[in-house]
């Protein structure tokens, strides 16, 4: 779960990290007080949105009077940003935050995440910050094992601090601010804490110039406080749906839509028909206990897609049988008024009885024989 | 004949809720050994004439159990983890999906401290076709046979061992290895089992998007296997930043891309289906 960068401070605030001075605006009026109430001669206007590039994009703006603040609200508030995160779509800007403008001599990164490949946290740092992490060479990063629990041992704090160029008062500072950014992601299940940039001041304090926090959401049954710093107007809409329903929904530029069980196979059936030339319109996994209200509601999802010409439901009925996949499938076309082709590949336990319902039941259904009939029935449905 | 599991294996069952007792069901009627129950406060009770203990070291004493079969509630799950390793329990398969990210790394440090190999978790289990059937994949689409399978998804998994059992290969022993960032065995871990498994003639190993677990197989691959690997990696169409279900099945950054991994196995020697449609079809031609 992601949550905006004026919550993200809010944590590293509680947690001893130090940001700037900010205040988080709703309305013009409010970002023209927050410019009096700052007294910094220059203030930074940020779109809250949950996606980065928002410098580039124009979501980040410098004010150095009272007018200008006010001028750059006027642009940002209702405005759609559209970086290379969010997609063409774009997100609508609700929130801006504004905060004190800062004398910065020297600009890094930091970020912690999990690492598969050891299995755990490792904070990853680099001296050279404001870019993306991605394009720097292996060899400029910095990177230390987390132990879980115990954080960063301070050894580690100060290898860091040092390696990225910090010196005296300076880097212990930083090193007290990696640690307590370690702590802070044991101790909220964090997925991602990442500060781009972590900057030194020209006064010499080391502060966190930007915050991103991404949290495991198999984790947030533990923090209540932290579930409830959901921004529902950043979640896709039908995705948001989808998940009520505890459906796996990811909506995709293509127009065919896809119904099938099971993470892998979902990606795999969005792979075949790409394969066969066609364009799948999501990712959607009903879970391998697909029943007839999760099927029903799956579907309704799928045909809401205006884009959606064909769709193509692949099943591999192991523990569930198909039959009553079947059964659940008919129930939702017939729910659902289905005004689309639908392509059905059903197999495993009781095929015969399933296909046979499919078959025998007056529906404009298709039936396939396997995966490459189905995407191929479903590809040319779909012309 | 087989890796990890065979008709000797015997197991205890951790966490008899429903789903558990289902799946625990189905095993015993495919024939697997289920020595055990573990469920606290109700020790000495039973469960379908199967013993059912407070703790898994109880079970073990009593029972000689060597493989837990884990459907623990997600919240608790790393704990029953952890549990059957300081029991002693060499393997352990955990079904659970959901368990955070941070419970895994702390149960991971376990399994390491005492040596246990871990299956799992949010993976289907593993099955020895004919033998033992240790999870939740449905038994009879499996063909005792020649192809060692390992794989990051469930249902997908399913798929390879209906096209190789359709083309009468079937399978020495099949694995899903789960979809989790922090999880047991990878695919090394399983590969060097099977490299040195006679029964064993070739593997279909089945990747997806997110992580770097494919290419460091590539790397083992191509510098110590001899036999046969036929390849799919799921989510090529997938676009980056976005989960797709499984929690380890997302781009980030540049890294974790479908086509990065298919090249790495490519250079290695493998064969890698564009479609998943065709794995069973290039293992036969490989084995042939």
């Amino acid at each position: 779960m992601n949550i905006h960068e004026y919550q993200a401070k809010g944590l590293f605030r509680e947690a001893g990290i130090p940001v700037p001075r900010g205040i988080v605006c709703r309305s013009v009026d409010d970002v023209g007080r927050a410019y009096h109430e700052l007294g910094s001669a220059v203030a930074v206007v940020k779109a809250q949105i949950h996606a980065g590039g928002r410098g580039k994009a124009g979501g980040v703006r410098l004010a150095k009077s009272r007018d200008e603040a006010v001028a750059h609200a006027k642009a940002l508030l209702g405005s759609t940003l559209v970086t290379h995160q969010t997609g063409p779509e774009g997100r609508r800007v609700g929130l801006l935050l504004v905060e004190e403008g800062l004398k910065i001599a020297k600009e890094c990164y930091a970020a912690i995440a999990i690492d598969r490949r050891r299995g755990g946290p490792t904070l990853i740092a680099a001296s050279e910050g404001g870019v993306e992490i991605e394009s720097l060479p292996q060899e400029k990063l910095l990177k230390e094992p987390i132990a879980v629990p115990d954080g960063l041992f301070p050894f580690q704090a100060r290898a860091v601090a040092y390696g990225l160029g910090l010196k005296g008062d300076s880097a212990r500072a930083g090193a007290d601010l990696l640690t307590a950014l370690a702590r802070l992601f044991l101790a909220k299940d964090c997925s991602i804490a990442e500060i781009n940039p972590l900057v030194l001041l020209e006064d010499g304090r080391v502060l966190a110039l930007d915050a991103k926090i991404n949290f495991d959401e198999n984790a947030l049954f533990r923090h209540p406080r932290i579930d409830q710093l959901r921004d529902p107007a950043e979640e896709d809409p039908a995705e948001a749906r989808a998940a009520k329903f505890n459906l796996s929904y990811v909506s995709l530029d293509g127009n065919i839509g896809c119904m099938v069980n099971g993470a892998g196979l979902a990606m795999g059936t969005m792979d075949i028909i790409q394969h066969h030339g066609g364009a799948p319109a999501n990712f959607l996994d009903v879970g391998g206990g697909a029943s007839v209200e999760r099927v029903t509601e799956a579907f309704q999802i799928i045909c809401d897609d205006e884009n959606v010409r064909a769709i193509l439901v692949n099943i591999f009925g192991g523990i569930v049988k198909c039959d009553l996949i079947a059964e659940g499938i008919l129930g939702a076309v017939k729910a659902t008024k289905l005004k689309v082709p639908l392509v059905v590949r059903l197999e495993g336990t009781n095929v015969e009885r399933g296909r046979a319902l499919l078959r025998d039941s007056g529906l404009p259904i298709q039936t396939a024989a396997d995966m490459t009939d189905a995407a191929k029935k479903a590809v040319e449905a779909a012309r | 004949m087989s890796i990890l599991v065979g008709a000797e294996t015997r197991v205890v069952v951790q966490g008899l809720g429903s789903a558990g007792q289902f799946h625990a069901r189905q095993c015993r009627e495919y024939g697997t050994k289920i020595v055990a129950g573990v469920k606290p406060g109700a020790g000495g009770t039973s469960w379908e004439g199967v013993p059912v203990f407070d703790t898994v070291r109880d079970a073990r004493a009593a029972t000689g159990a060597d493989c837990a079969l884990i459907f623990v509630p997600a919240p608790f799950a790393a704990d029953a983890i952890g549990e059957s390793a300081f029991a002693g329990i060499p393997l352990v398969v955990t079904i659970t999906e959901g368990i955070p990210t941070l419970d895994m790394v702390r149960a991971k440090s376990i399994l390491k401290e005492t040596g246990t190999r871990m299956i799992g978790p949010n993976c289907p289990g593993i099955i020895t076709p004919g033998a033992a059937k240790i999870g939740i994949m449905p038994g009879y689409i499996h063909k005792p046979g020649k192809i060692g399978v390992i794989s990051r998804s469930g249902t997908l998994t399913y798929e390879a061992v209906w096209q190789l059992s359709a083309r009468g290969l079937g399978q020495s022993t099949c694995i899903g290895i789960g979809g989790d960032p922090v999880q047991g065995m990878n695919f090394v871990a399983c590969l060097e089992l099977f490299a040195k498994d006679d029964a064993t003639v070739g593997v279909v190993m089945i990747g997806e998007i997110g992580g770097s677990a494919e290419e460091e197989a590539a790397a083992w691959i191509r510098a110590h296997l001899k036999k046969p690997v036929v390849s799919f990696i799921a989510g090529a169409t997938a676009p980056a930043g976005k989960r797709m279900g499984h929690a380890g099945a997302i781009i980030a950054g540049g890294s974790g891309k479908a086509e990065d991994k298919k090249r790495a196995l490519r250079d290695a020697g493998v064969r890698v289906v564009d479609s998943p449609a065709d794995l069973g079809s290039a293992m036969a031609e490989m084995v042939r």
